[in-house]
């Protein structure tokens, strides 16, 4: 069955649940409850699972959407449905204010973050007298449809997974475009989705906000279907439950929310109802069994259930994709002799080390110049400084005339600058293709409401288009599809080089490109660059095998102890005293 | 044979997928010096890095007459066997004495004195710098350090990783220098280098790994002549 | 507000920020050793706390019961791992001896002395003993399975355990609240202030401990190898030094030190199964400010905390914990903007 009819059937099945008789309540209200969690735990699996942002606190989005719609409704005598868009709005200017702040949180200080302002927030709803204090709001009206109430478990079944389907489908379609590689790039290699325009903290924004809708959404129907709503189930411990829901689930799975929320919602029921027949104490052990069973749940399946669940179904593999119109290039001017780029005395200090020392040299357009020298000479932190990863302490860098020094990476990226790593940077788990489509990110335009309502396809179809061109390009066609981590590591260097290709740069600098390559295919390498001299990009390359730099390059630069020593044709290099010395080795 | 020390046997290491070692096999004696040269990324530090425990590997691997398969880093160090890594994986912000000290954590208290002497004994650098966080160490130094932590834990077997790596010229002839003064001692060392001329001079036998696997071996004398390996390693000048 | 409030407030912020302290330094220890972000460590502040309390009260503590159900665990996870390593009669019986030998005979012990009345000092010493070895052997049971998994894997464990304990602490300890009696009723008048025996307590064992650890990890082998494995997990299994041997270490550690701020603080509130848990993240945010790396900052970070808490406290009691909690979010902005994130080196 291929997953589209299994999403039909799961959603036919579902329609039908309340109406088939014998159907207890107290299993649909089980199930209502499954709906609500898959809600927030749906967007920790964004958010978390994908995106790799740990938020305990996520609960407390549940927390404004509920809040917000019982005050309007009980104080304000508002309708129900009327205070969705409210319930909404609170909760994403909520997201906007905390994820400003939590976005910039770096390593695990993020989740302990989300900690702080998950228990700040947690008793602030309990001591406000606007929200009720410890009483909370009691007597919100249920929601109705044309006067009928849904009061039934039965009734409110729809909304609910009504609510669970939409939020599911649009979420997958997110993640299967632009913006969606934007963020999955994010989790594997921030550096490496900067490298090619992508804003990390925007885009890390733009998930915290959508998991924190998906949460209010979650917390907007709570307090219909409950119709009184206190601080207990917006804390810290509530957030946990949600982040165990993902985890089980298996985090980076969209359906698997579905399926980690059915567990633990099931799982809690059956140890209340369980434990004090087994061990006669009431309710004491929940906690522990439900601490335990996370733990070992960690020890036996790090990964979650729903990749377990998967393996099971059939793989759909993914056709190539169609051509498509072609996307606009950057003309390049061929005829202007000024340099490309220029570094004038370019420096940067580690504390008290000097990794890179009045570094100057230029690159001229549609030339092939290398920077050699031994390790630790600082040709990666002279790259980071030409890309804006790491920020100058002297000097000047400037491309086509415009200084760049102290720029974002992103808006170096938009120059036309595309770079490869010394350690590869793709995201192992995506394809090959969709590693390189991020490449082509600048080139697109749609954004996350084109993509949830497909719009985007067109732009999106050209996007994948232009990266096969590019896989074509570097010889990698037949691992198109397949998982960037399945290719050897020299191949997955060379697909770097189609990611970057995919800019359509106008200089590509490439860090150790030949590296793990075999001879013929080092020949090929040098064949591709050649051919993108001719169209005009210049390439700045840092590379070991002095075979290859010196077949190919117009102009060398060595550093040596993040010092020049020496700049010119392969020629006088090859012979001068001081490169001799300090690098290629003494008369031998 | 009975001096063999170690001894692997098609031993292969995957990181997921991708098999950085395929089925090799080498051995070293006692007090003899085994070079493994080859370009960056042909899987000459994942196979150090298996033999050490520190990555899984399949394959048979025995240390001085002992099974190695089931012992991890910790006990592997026990048996006599020490790596120095390629990143040295010093402890950057202690002193050069308390590295070494550490270095001699399995070594009897009065034996660690004893062994800490004659480190300082051999790198006199050091014993000046006693008191110097490693962290703040020239490149030469902490390669130094390294080499001396990893002494003080009675190593039969000494496994080096790019031991020059980075280093100004004037410092890798000290390193080498230093290789063969600790070959004197009877000291077994496996090599792993890029800087191909300069291993082969230091070595008794030689491995060319490419891609994974191993290409060539033999003598290392013979090798350094061999053209194939002269075109492909040692051919810049 | 005058001066002697002021004052007071003060005194009583340092009070609670040097437990607040003493836990930082244990958790900042715990995360550079093994990388778990240890949330429970509050759990054995209270467990230490009503063990002490139950003990004064010349009662038998749960805890006798819970060391033993956790040694009993912990060996069949050692007989697990045996399994895989091979059995050997020798480390069959050290792994009985730490798991079942050792726990077996304080339980014993606890049993035969509680209820004998020896005094403070005695029942002091028996927490400490009592609560330390639940330490290694809860890392053996949760966290050493996964000891390579990332950080966050960790995290969420850590969170699970402190479920697991908390109920456990219900279990064993019962919902009632408890406290024990102050080491002194006396009183000293400095100036305007007044000091309790108590407070003077928490500063000198506060200040005996730091002084003890600072010499172990300064003086000591043990105390290097664990410095050595938190600046460099390789290099330290690379000279020999077992990550399971550091991590029981660091457990150890935290258990004893949890069990120390519970004792200390058990006279000065009533303490419950789960108090333990706003405690123990007060000692976080303090560690957090130390960037979760330094101990020298953390100790005046944890002093600053308590002094807020205690100013909230007054001004606005309803707000005491979200004013807390919120402090934390600008430290956590500033200490990941001044951590150093370069991904590539040369």
């Amino acid at each position: 069955m291929s997953p589209r009819r299994l999403l039909t059937a799961f959603v036919v099945v579902l329609a039908l649940v309340p109406v088939i008789p014998g159907v207890p309540v107290f299993w649909i209200t089980l199930l209502g409850n499954i709906g609500l969690a898959a809600l927030v735990a749906m967007g920790l699996v964004l958010l978390t699972g994908v995106g790799g942002m740990t938020s305990f606190g996520q609960a407390a989005f549940c927390g404004f959407g509920a809040y917000a719609s019982a005050v309007l409704t009980v104080s304000w005598g508002w309708n129900p449905w009327a205070t969705l868009p409210v319930s909404l709005a609170v909760s994403g200017a909520a997201a906007v204010v905390l994820g400003l702040l939590t976005v910039r949180l770096s390593g695990h200080f993020l989740p302990l973050g989300t900690i702080a302002w998950g228990l700040a927030l947690y008793y602030l709803f309990g001591n406000l007298e606007i929200l009720g204090r410890h009483d909370g709001i009691s007597g919100i009206p249920p929601l109705s449809i044309g006067g009928y109430a849904l009061t039934d478990p039965r009734t409110v079944h729809w909304p609910i997974w009504g609510a669970v389907i939409v939020a599911g489908i649009a979420t997958t379609r997110l993640l299967d475009s632009r913006v969606g590689r934007a963020i999955r790039a994010l989790r594997r290699g921030q550096l490496a989705a900067e490298a090619f325009g992508i804003d990390a903290s925007t885009t890390k924004l733009i998930v915290f906000v959508y998991a924190a809708l998906l949460a209010g959404l979650s917390g907007w129907l709570y307090a219909h279907v409950q119709r009184t709503v206190t601080q207990t189930p917006f804390g810290v411990s509530a957030g946990i439950e949600y982040l165990f829901m993902a985890v089980v689930g298996g985090s980076g799975q969209v359906w698997g929310a579905v399926v980690g929320a059915g567990l633990v919602t099931l799982l809690k029921e059956a140890l209340q109802r369980l434990v004090p027949v087994l061990f006669g104490t009431g309710a004491q052990l929940e906690g522990v069994v439900f601490g335990v069973v996370l733990v070992a749940l960690l020890q036996v399946a790090r990964d979650g259930l729903w990749p377990r669940l998967a393996a099971l179904l059939p793989a759909r593999l993914r056709p190539p994709p169609e051509p498509a119109e072609d996307l606009t290039r950057r003309s390049i001017d061929t005829t202007r002799k000024t340099p490309l780029l220029v570094l004038d005395g370019a420096r940067k200090q580690f504390g008290g080390l000097t990794a890179v020392n009045n570094v100057s040299f230029q690159v001229g357009r549609g030339e092939i110049v290398a920077l050699i020298g031994p390790n630790g000479a600082g040709k990666s932190t002279t790259f980071n400084l030409i890309t804006g990863v790491t920020r100058l302490t002297a000097g000047r860098v400037s491309f086509d005339g415009i200084e760049i020094g102290g720029t974002s990476p992103q808006a170096i990226a938009r120059r036309g600058v595309a770079r490869t790593f010394q350690h590869v940077k793709l995201n192992p788990d995506m394809t090959v293709l969709e590693n390189v489509a991020l490449g082509a990110h600048l080139r697109g335009r749609s954004g996350v409401i084109a993509a949830i309502l497909r719009l985007d396809r067109r732009d999106e179809a050209r996007l994948l288009a232009e990266a096969a061109k590019q896989i074509e390009r570097v010889g990698l066609a037949e691992h198109m599809m397949k998982p960037a981590g399945s290719l050897a590591l020299g191949q997955q260097r060379v697909v770097e080089i189609a990611r970057a290709l995919a800019m359509d740069p106008e200089l590509l600098l490439l860090d150790e490109p030949a590296a793990g390559l075999r001879h013929f295919e080092k020949g090929a390498l040098a064949d591709l660059l050649r051919r993108l001299r001719a169209e005009g990009v210049s390439v700045l390359l840092v590379e070991h095998d002095m075979g290859f730099v010196m077949g190919l390059t117009d102009h060398i630069v060595v550093l040596d102890f993040g010092t020049k020593i020496a700049e010119g044709p392969p020629e006088v290099i090859k012979t001068h005293p001081a490169v001799l010395e300090a690098y290629l080795g003494g008369a031998a | 044979m009975s001096d063999v020390l170690l001894e692997l046997d098609d031993v292969t290491v995957a990181y997921g997928k991708v098999q950085a070692v395929r089925g090799v096999s080498l051995a070293v004696r006692a007090g003899e010096i085994v070079t493994v040269i080859g370009a960056n990324g042909a899987g000459k530090s994942t196979l150090l890095n298996a033999t050490m425990g520190a990555l899984p590997a399949a394959g048979a691997a025995r240390f001085a007459g002992a099974d190695l398969a089931r012992l991890g880093v910790e006990d592997r160090v026990a048996l006599g066997l020490c790596l120095v890594p390629e990143r040295r994986e010093l402890f950057s912000t202690m002193t050069v004495e308390d590295n070494l000290v550490l270095g001699g954590f399995r070594v009897p208290r009065a034996e660690s004195r004893r062994i800490l002497a004659e480190v300082y004994e051999r790198f006199p650098r050091l014993r000046e710098r006693r008191d110097q966080t490693a962290g703040t160490m020239s490149g030469g130094e902490r390669q130094m350090l390294a080499m001396g932590r990893a002494l003080m834990s009675r190593p039969k077997l000494l496994m080096l990783d790019e031991p020059s790596l980075g280093l100004a010229p004037r410092i890798v002839a000290d390193i080498f220098r230093i290789i063969a003064d600790l070959r004197a001692t009877g000291v077994a060392i496996l090599l792993v280098e890029q800087n191909a001329r300069a291993a082969l001079a230091a070595a008794d036998h030689a491995h060319v790994m490419e891609l994974g696997e191993v290409i060539a071996s033999g003598p290392a004398a013979d090798l350094a002549r061999d053209e194939r390996i002269v075109q492909s390693y040692l051919g810049i000048h | 507000m005058d001066g002697t409030i002021l004052l007071f407030l003060l005194q009583d912020g340092i009070t609670n920020g040097a437990i607040y302290a003493l836990l930082g330094i244990a958790l900042v220890l715990v995360f550079a050793v093994t990388r778990v972000i240890f949330i429970p460590q509050g759990e054995f502040v209270a467990f230490g706390a009503l063990t002490y309390a139950l003990l004064e009260s010349g009662r038998l503590p749960g805890t006798v019961w819970l060391l033993v159900g956790f040694g009993v665990a912990a060996f069949v996870f050692d007989l697990v791992a045996l399994r895989r390593s091979g059995f050997t009669p020798a480390r069959l019986t050290s792994a009985a001896i730490v798991d079942l030998v050792i726990p077996g005979l304080l339980a014993a012990a606890t049993w035969s002395i509680a209820g004998m009345g020896l005094g403070n000092v005695v029942h002091f010493a028996l927490t400490v003993a009592l609560i330390t070895p639940l330490g290694p052997l809860l890392y053996k049971i949760a966290y050493r399975p996964i000891a390579d998994a990332s950080v966050l894997t960790l995290l969420i464990a850590s969170v699970g355990v402190h479920l697991a304990l908390v109920g456990l602490g219900l279990v064993f300890f019962g919902a009632e609240g408890l406290r024990a009696p102050a080491v002194s009723d006396l009183m000293l008048t400095v100036g305007p202030l007044i000091v309790t025996a108590q407070s003077i307590a928490v500063y000198v064992v506060t200040a005996i401990a730091i002084l003890a650890l600072w010499l172990f990890f300064e003086r000591t082998l043990w105390g290097k190898a664990l410095r050595a494995t938190a600046v460099n997990g390789l290099g330290a299994r690379l000279v020999g030094i077992r990550t399971a041997f550091s991590g029981t270490l660091a457990f150890a550690l935290a258990a004893s030190v949890g069990a120390l701020s519970g004792i200390l603080v058990a006279p000065m509130t009533t303490i419950y199964y789960d108090t333990g848990f706003l405690i123990g993240l007060k000692g976080f945010v303090a560690a957090i400010i130390g960037g979760l790396a330094s101990h020298p900052l953390t100790a005046p970070a944890a002093l600053a905390v308590g002094t807020v808490e205690s100013l909230a406290a007054f001004f606005a009691s309803d707000m005491k914990e979200i004013v807390v909690f919120s402090l934390i979010l600008p430290v956590l902005v500033w200490r990941s903007l001044t951590a150093t994130h370069v991904e590539e080196e040369d």
